[in-house]
């Protein structure tokens, strides 16, 4: 009887298993939760868009038809493009804005480098119909811009949110002038 | 008492290896319901039968549909003109989910009423506003199959509903689509989601039974069951009280799908999806048209999303933001009364979100916002405090001998 551990020993060696087996657990349990983001992670990355999808990212417009004062859309990834050449007026009304009466302020010298044209993405920023405006006829909201008849949103003639939901100005796609009447958007 | 298992030889040879007929027995006969139980408890067993009735109707359609941004839209005209009896499933199946809402909608108002999400029936609440949730997911993926004008704008629409979270939105919204746009991958998914989630809903019911059958059901008076006396057995009587509204119900499914079955839907669906031309008035279905009168109502994007999320997951903690010790309507005369104006505020709310965001609808549109998050924040914790309740009934059982007593004694005078 006397060669057995007192019992504090004892006690203590259980609590070092102990902490040997929480290590074994933790570490375990790691690399399990490792193992599980890794095989979600490519699933979650099925739903982005396939290569065929990114594939058709650009388009390029021949601008050389559009009078002054006109607008056109043209599809870009699935959605329309407003590409409007704009009279002097509708500029100097743009660019005579001040910027504290921007909800998103952005100056029209930034949105339409060479003035004339303004390339749009034609997609209301609130939740994504198509604002009215391009076409003869069509109402151009309070700010002769254009206007989004779902929830009522008004964009200027430089695509700038001025009334209405919409938190944003309308997008600016990535563009280049190929040549004079030539432009590739994306 | 419980019924025995039949002493058929296979019934015992199966019973002996898994449980089902007593299982059966003791959840589908020998329940023991609160004999009060009057005809708002039958809503429950409605809906189930429209599940059914949406998984079967629906598993046939896709047999005929395809989920393709070029076929979709003529496939279902292929299964109205072309396939037997297909004019009759797509009504079904259309109509079918407006009346799965009506129901649904019914069932939540009375346990409004009765106060049946109140301890101990939290976590059996909580399943229905996720079947409710689901439910809702579940239609609007299905109204965008067809890929009719308002299937595409309405997709774009509440998919955008999304770019409002901040920093994520933007990538979360494409990721949704499976591009930059409402497209083919998006209604391929879409189609992939609408076909699982019925099947989810069918594991969630699962547990709301669960729960239910554990706690037991509320009834009229909200008083807890305290003997047998104060129950009956589930079947012959709810069953056959459940069977004679069900066949009501589908009496008046069928009127709508016979007669008026386009009366519900919006005419701008029968014409194909353009990504170039929205439609002048994008309205969602009626039973989504409440919370999108609460989108409408707050002049931020992100705002108007949160407020609309919180219309329904307020429901979660409604439980706790009710103070009242009493459970029923019955006892509680101040929230009898606000009850009705709470629902007639909820059906106001629908009204509005029919009509254009414009003028007066805009100011009405508020005023029924601000009082339905206050009929919960405000009104519910209140009343539960300042509310003078009346006496309740000693038991279920005590109750209707009362009530013949009186009706006897009545009938002497």
């Amino acid at each position: 009887m006397a060669d057995l551990p007192p019992q504090n020993e004892q006690s203590s060696a259980a609590e070092e298993e102990g902490t040997r087996r929480d290590f074994l657990i933790l570490a375990a349990g790691a690399m399990g939760a490792l193992g599980a983001v890794g095989v979600v992670w490519p699933l979650v990355q099925t739903m982005n868009p396939s290569a065929d999808v990114l594939a058709l990212a650009s388009t390029e417009v021949d601008l050389s038809g559009i009078s002054e004062g006109q607008a056109i859309s043209v599809m870009w990834r699935g959605k329309p493009v407003f590409i409007r050449h704009r009279t002097p007026g509708e500029i100097d009304e743009a660019r005579a804005v001040p910027l504290d009466d921007l909800s998103d302020p952005e100056t029209d010298e930034v949105r339409a480098k060479d003035g004339k044209w303004l390339i749009l993405v034609g997609v209301c920023t609130h939740l994504g119909c198509i604002p009215l405006g391009n076409k003869f006829g069509d109402p151009k909201g309070d700010y002769g811009g254009w206007f989004c008849p779902c929830h009522g949103s008004h964009y200027d003639t430089s695509g700038r949110i001025r009334k209405g939901p919409a938190p944003t100005n309308l997008e600016i796609p990535e563009y280049e002038f190929l040549d004079e009447t030539l432009v590739k958007i994306g | 008492m419980s019924t025995p298992v039949p002493q058929n030889k296979v019934v015992q040879w199966i019973e002996y290896r898994l449980p089902v007929f007593s299982w059966a027995i003791a959840h589908g006969v020998d329940y023991p319901a609160p004999r009060n139980l009057n005809y708002w408890w039958t809503f429950g067993s409605m809906a189930m039968i429209m599940l059914v009735a949406q998984i079967v109707t629906g598993v046939l359609l896709s047999m005929h549909y395809t989920a393709h941004v070029d076929h979709a839209f003529d496939s279902v005209e292929h299964i109205m003109r072309d396939v037997e009896w297909g004019w009759l499933l797509r009504y079904a199946h259309a109509n079918g989910a407006s009346m799965f809402f009506v129901v649904v909608y019914v069932h939540i108002f009375r346990a409004l009423y009765y106060g049946s999400y109140k301890a101990p029936r939290e976590i059996l609440w909580w399943f229905g506003i996720m079947l409710l949730l689901l439910m809702m997911a579940t239609a609007f993926l299905g109204y965008v199959l067809p890929w009719g004008q308002m299937s595409f704008w309405g997709a774009t629409v509440i998919t955008n509903l999304f770019s409002a979270i901040p920093w994520i939105g933007g990538d979360l919204v494409v990721w949704l689509w499976g591009g930059f746009s409402v497209d083919n991958p998006t209604l391929n998914r879409f189609f992939s989601l609408h076909y699982l989630l019925p099947f989810v809903m069918c594991g969630m019911v699962f547990l709301h039974l669960w729960a239910l059958h554990h706690r037991k059901s509320n009834n009229p008076l909200g008083i807890d069951i305290k003997s047998p006396k104060d129950t009956m057995p589930f079947s012959p009587y709810c069953t056959t009280k459940d069977l004679f509204t069900g066949t009501v119900m589908l009496f008046v499914l069928f009127v709508f799908v016979f007669y008026l079955p386009n009366t519900l839907g919006e005419a701008v669906n029968y014409e194909k999806a353009n990504p170039l031309q929205t439609p002048a008035h994008i309205v969602p279905e009626w039973y989504f048209l409440p919370f999108y009168a609460i989108l409408r109502s707050v002049p931020d994007k992100l705002g108007g999303v949160i407020a609309m999320a919180a219309a329904i997951l307020i429901l979660f903690v409604l439980p706790w933001l009710d103070t009242s010790k009493v459970r029923s309507a019955r006892f509680r005369p101040i929230y009898k009364q606000l009850f009705w104006v709470f629902l007639a505020d909820c059906v106001v709310l629908g009204w509005i979100g029919a009509m254009p965001a414009e003028g007066v609808y805009i100011v009405i549109g508020r005023i029924c916002t601000i009082y339905y998050f206050a009929h919960f924040i405000l009104i519910m914790p209140l009343l539960g405090r300042f509310e003078k309740t009346l006496p309740l009934p000693e038991s279920i059982h005590q109750s209707i001998l009362d009530k013949s007593l009186k009706s006897k004694t009545g009938n002497i005078s």
